[in-house]
């Protein structure tokens, strides 16, 4: 080839050299447009934050609202000599405070430039008022309007969750999303639904002059950007249930979740002792009382506190021996106040009549019965082995929501646990263990762990009669849609009419009278038909739990609740009044007069003092 | 033949090419430790910090340098070219399903804190594989056969890497045009590329009409350039282009005809006339004519369609604020509205070492990778832009005159893909710093932060200079 293609290739690498040159030499050197633009920083973004959603209850009750707070900004640069007394009075602050502010800015004062930087954040519009009149004594100080979360309803901390500012790592985490400044929910239905609640941020422009004095808006604002404010959200909870159950719940720890059978809706949610609501709005400056409170406020027991069930399992081992065929509702077992599963070693059972059916063997939870339910479980001649067996079993458990995440729309689920037969395998050797090695799984003790609300959907897929829809929050809203998953009926692996024999034997247990040897007769309200299960968990730090399930009525079912109180032993003792009250409370909306007396017990009621702490 | 002696290991490196790396990386090491500076505060071989990290990049390229010039055998790079090159398709398709995902484009392979993009890669083996290809005896550009293998080897990486949404990566294969024109592909290939962008931009900024006067303009000056004739191009068309430039206002006078019915019929009626000439006459270069008027009108009317449905949405964005059609100083046009405050408030001389404003106080993005000319322009001004401009067409254009001198064409067409290379970066690079280009992220070659790119240019470099440092040693 000739070298006048070399030639014209090179040509044109000299013409795009001297056109990047020609247009650099443009703007460096003719031009003085870019050297006016740097001197000014030419133009400054005001942030326009936006309003975020407001959340409601099912009946339209807000529960999250939002209010107006100033912040105090300052621009150190603007600032001139002035008195600092009278500038504390004004903002109700320690003429201390305000010393300590100014010399640290004097301190960064090449890092903060231009800019303002806040002094004081979220003070109350009265408060702003009085510093309002007098801020013209004070150039460089400015008010800045924020709204900040409103709470009218005391739904708990735990539920609402709580908005803050976000941190490096938080920013991180969602690329892009977010700057610094920017506030996000962070915990609870806040966090769960961050998406729809944030809303869009906007923002002015300004043209700044080169003695940094906003000059105008640029172009009249025709670049500005309005802020879009969030979604609002419409929660699945019962504002009026949820607050009455806190204050039933009160200096009790543990947790209440109740839910609405025929939809999976979560009508409420608690766990105690919770972040109270009005320190939410400021989590900031509670921060440290809070992280260091020995009950664990911010730990939300309804989700993430893992419990072995107690009696209420029964059910579920009931359920599985019917559904398996070696169990049915006649057969009786005798217990003599337990059940030896081997020579010297007893479960032991608390006294009763005996031998029992299974109707009577709920009613009265006899662990004797349930063993013998277990044992013809694994000892199936169906199965080759124990492992085989218990690996059905297993798959029968978890068919009722437990042993993983139900996958809620909750944040920070956790899935409890329930052991499967490699983790025996592992412990004791293969085929090293039979049914007496896991005795206990019989009535809900031993290697399995539970959360409050795997146990009130139990009791939600008992009062369906065999299905369960996933636990959630958040209603579907026009602007807020939620997931198909939601809507889908999970059917156990236990077939419905199994279910009508295990339900008779807890409507006996609420409803049999007194002296019948019904676990749960103190929560019986005449016309409600309320059916329900009693469990005493034992707990290794301390008195037993206390654990209660019952749904009402007994036909279509409107409410099914779980209460499991740590450390208040018999479940008919406090779990049982709570659970049954809440029911009365959402079924009738108020409390019988001669029903009070409980409901005065359990407010009076301080179980505190028995909770260990470390 | 082998008369003349054999050269020292001295003379036989091109140490000026050498030396011109050496200062380019240089500067950029200390322009990535000016833009660093004053966010992070701390010494330049800070390992924690980009210059200090960029420092280790440098040695462990110098390191390779000279493993590639010292160690390896030249021949080595001709005999891997094509399993080397099978592998970067591989992992450039493996990289979409088993990469990690970065602004927008799943480019990127994690190992640890370790990140490589394969499209770096892909680079060096497509410019070993092209050079393989076409340097084989009896290959001609001319024959259709040869020009579908060079078209596919360019054409597979390059349209993985779309699928990736690297289109900035991309859109550097083309570069390799230049490549197959000094090996004979015929100039109007430059020249048909150069119109369609021109159309392109025409059509979105003035209007649709507009454009298809400039086609007749510029398919008419093919006809008569091509046949000898130039002269009387401005007597047969230029007046009829200048009487269709006032027909919509004399349309809108006595009628109420849209001026581009008008036209389409016109140009329906030119185009018959012409055909029935073309089909009498059997002049081919007529009847090329016409199907460029027609590849050209179909560019046109689709142009919409590519802007608005093909390309993504940052891209058109970009484009927008290029050329001027939408003002957005808050989200795309912030970073080129920055970027060239921070070059153009350099002046001539600069503000000095470590004394840039915009780039340090974080006015401009990604101001050590793909801006960082603007830490150089801003800080040694239109002086240090200059050096560092003719830094890189002096490196450019001698790899085309040591490729030139040799006398083995793999060694010559390698030596050209790597200077279309360079070039592409370089000019896409600084375009978009200075708002010529749209915003492309691609590094500026031996200058940005960053090893993966580094280590390529490294490479794809210092194999030439081996296999041009065979060259000299033998001949």
């Amino acid at each position: 080839m000739d070298a006048s293609r070399r030639n014209k290739l090179l040509i044109g690498l000299g013409v795009v050299g001297a056109i990047l040159i020609g247009k650099l030499f443009y703007i460096q050197i003719v031009d003085d447009r870019y050297k006016r633009d740097a001197s000014n920083n030419s133009m400054v973004y005001e942030t326009i934050y936006p309003t975020r959603g407001v959340i409601y209850d099912r009946n339209g009750k807000i529960i999250v609202g939002n209010k107006i707070a100033y912040d105090i900004l300052v621009t150190p640069r603007e600032v001139r000599p002035f008195d600092t007394l009278a500038l504390a009075a004004a903002l109700e602050v320690d003429p201390l405070f305000i010393r300590e502010k100014m010399k640290e800015y004097e301190r960064s004062r090449s890092r903060i430039g231009y800019q303002s930087v806040v002094m004081l954040k979220q003070i109350s519009p009265e408060r702003y008022m009085k510093f309002a009149e007098l801020k013209y004594l004070f150039p460089g100080f400015e008010g800045q309007v924020r709204s900040i979360r409103d709470y009218p309803v005391n739904a708990g901390g735990n539920l609402l969750g709580y908005v803050s500012e976000v941190d490096a790592d938080y920013i991180k985490r969602h690329e892009g999303q977010y700057r610094p400044g920017d506030y996000a929910g962070k915990t609870g239905i806040e966090a769960a639904r961050e998406q729809d609640l944030r809303g869009e941020k906007g923002y002015h422009i300004y043209l700044r002059d080169s003695r940094n004095r906003i000059q105008t808006a640029y172009m009249d604002g025709a670049m500005d950007k309005d802020a879009v404010p969030g979604n609002d959200i419409v929660t699945t909870i019962d504002a009026d249930l949820q607050q009455y159950g806190q204050e039933l719940m009160r200096n009790k720890v543990g947790s209440v979740v109740a839910i609405e059978p025929s939809t999976g809706e979560i009508l409420a949610m608690i766990s105690s002792p919770g972040i109270d609501v009005a320190m939410l709005a400021d989590i900031g400056q509670h921060y440290n009382e809070i992280a260091s409170d020995p009950y664990k406020p911010m730990f939300n027991r309804t989700v993430q506190a893992s419990y072995p069930p107690g009696s209420v399992f029964k059910l579920v081992n009931g359920l599985i021996g019917l559904q398996e065929g070696v169990l049915r509702p006649e057969m009786t077992y005798p217990c003599n106040n337990g059940y030896a599963y081997s020579s010297n070693r007893k479960l032991g059972c608390h006294t009763h009549r005996s031998p029992l059916n299974l109707k009577e063997a709920i009613m009265m939870s006899c662990n004797g019965y349930f063993c013998y339910v277990l044992r013809s479980i694994l000892e199936n001649k169906k199965y080759k082995s124990t492992a085989e067996a218990f690996d059905k079993w297993r798959e029968y458990v978890t068919s009722f929501g437990l042993g993983n995440k139900l996958g809620s729309d909750f944040p920070s689920e956790l899935g409890g646990n329930v052991p499967t037969s490699k983790y025996y395998d592992k412990i004791y050797g293969k085929n090293g263990w039979r049914f007496p090695t896991i005795v206990s799984l019989s009535i809900g003790q031993g290697e399995m762990g539970v959360t409050p609300l795997q146990i009130a959907n139990l009791c939600a897929t008992v009062a369906n009669r065999g299905y369960y829809y996933i636990p959630h929050i958040v209603k579907d809203s026009e602007n807020v849609r939620i997931d198909d998953r939601f809507r889908e009926k999970k059917y156990t692996l236990v077939d419905t009419t199994e279910f009508y024999k295990v339900i008779d034997g807890m409507y006996l247990a609420v409803n049999g009278g007194a002296g019948s040897g019904g676990t749960a007769v103190s929560a019986a309200v005449p016309g409600l038909d309320i059916c329900g299960k009693t469990g005493t968990a034992q707990n290794p730090r301390g008195a037993d739990n206390s654990v209660f399930i019952c749904f009402a009525p007994k036909d279509n079912p409107k409410i099914a609740i779980a209460a499991y109180i740590e450390n208040a032993g018999f479940g008919a003792t406090w779990a049982c009044p709570i659970a049954s009250l809440l029911v009365e409370k959402y079924l009738t909306g108020t409390i019988r007069e001669e029903r009070k007396y409980v409901e005065q017990r359990v407010l009076d009621g301080d179980l505190m003092s028995r909770v260990k702490t470390d | 033949m082998y008369n003349s002696p054999q050269r020292t290991l001295k003379q036989s490196i091109d140490w000026k090419l050498v030396i011109c790396y050496l200062v380019l990386v240089l500067i950029g090491w200390v322009n990535i430790y000016a833009a660093s500076h004053a966010a992070e505060g701390t010494a330049m071989l800070d390992f924690s910090v980009r210059s200090g990290k960029q420092f280790v990049w440098i040695l462990s390229s110098l390191g390779l340098a000279a493993l590639i010039l010292f160690v390896f055998n030249p021949r080595l790079w001709e005999v891997i070219s094509v399993p080397t090159y099978l592998l970067v398709l591989v992992l450039l398709v493996a990289v979409i399903v088993l990469g990690v995902e970065v602004k927008g484009s799943r480019s990127w392979f994690a190992l640890g804190p370790v990140r490589f993009q394969p499209a770096e890669i892909s680079k060096i083996a497509t410019s070993l594989v092209l050079a393989a290809v076409m340097s084989r005896p009896g290959f001609k550009l001319t024959k259709k056969m040869d020009l579908l293998k060079v078209a596919a080897t360019v054409g597979l990486p390059m349209l993985i890497i779309l699928a990736e949404s690297e289109t900035g990566s991309a859109l550097v294969y083309l570069g390799f045009v230049f490549v197959l024109y000094r090996e004979g592909l015929s100039g109007w290939f430059l020249v048909a590329i150069g119109a369609a962008v021109l159309l392109f931009i025409l059509t979105l900024t003035a209007s649709p009409y507009a454009s298809v006067l400039t086609l007749i303009g510029m398919t008419g000056l093919f006809y008569y350039a091509h046949t000898g004739k130039l002269r009387r191009w401005p007597w047969m068309e230029g007046l009829a282009i200048v009487f269709l430039a006032f027909l919509p206002k004399l349309l809108a006078l006595f009628t109420t005809l849209a001026p581009m019915t008008a036209l389409a019929g016109i140009c329906i009626l030119m185009l018959l006339w012409l055909a029935w000439k073309a089909l009498r006459t059997r002049d081919n270069a007529l009847w090329l004519t016409i199907a460029a008027f027609v590849v050209g009108i179909a560019l046109i009317f689709s142009t919409d369609f590519i802007f608005n449905n093909v390309l993504q949405d940052h891209q058109r964005k970009r484009i927008e604020v290029l050329l001027g059609l939408k003002e957005d100083p808050a989200g795309v046009g912030y970073n080129v509205n920055q970027s060239m405050i921070a070059i153009g408030s350099g002046g001539l001389f600069g503000k000095g070492f470590l004394h840039g404003t915009q780039t340090a106080y974080g006015f401009v993005p990604e101001q050590s990778t793909d801006f960082i000319f603007c830490t150089v322009g801003e800080e040694w001004g239109f002086f240090g832009c200059l050096v560092v401009i003719l830094l890189y067409i002096f490196m450019i254009s001698r790899i085309i005159i040591d490729a030139e001198h040799c006398r083995e064409s793999y060694t010559r067409i390698y030596g050209y893909c790597v200077a279309s290379l360079i070039f592409m970066h370089l000019f896409i690079n600084i375009g978009m710093t200075i708002g010529l280009v749209p915003v492309i992220g691609i590094p500026l070659p031996f200058l940005s932060y960053g090893g993966s790119s580094l280590w390529a240019f490294t490479i794809l470099l210092f194999i030439f200079l081996a296999l041009y440092r065979q060259e000299r040693k033998y001949f």
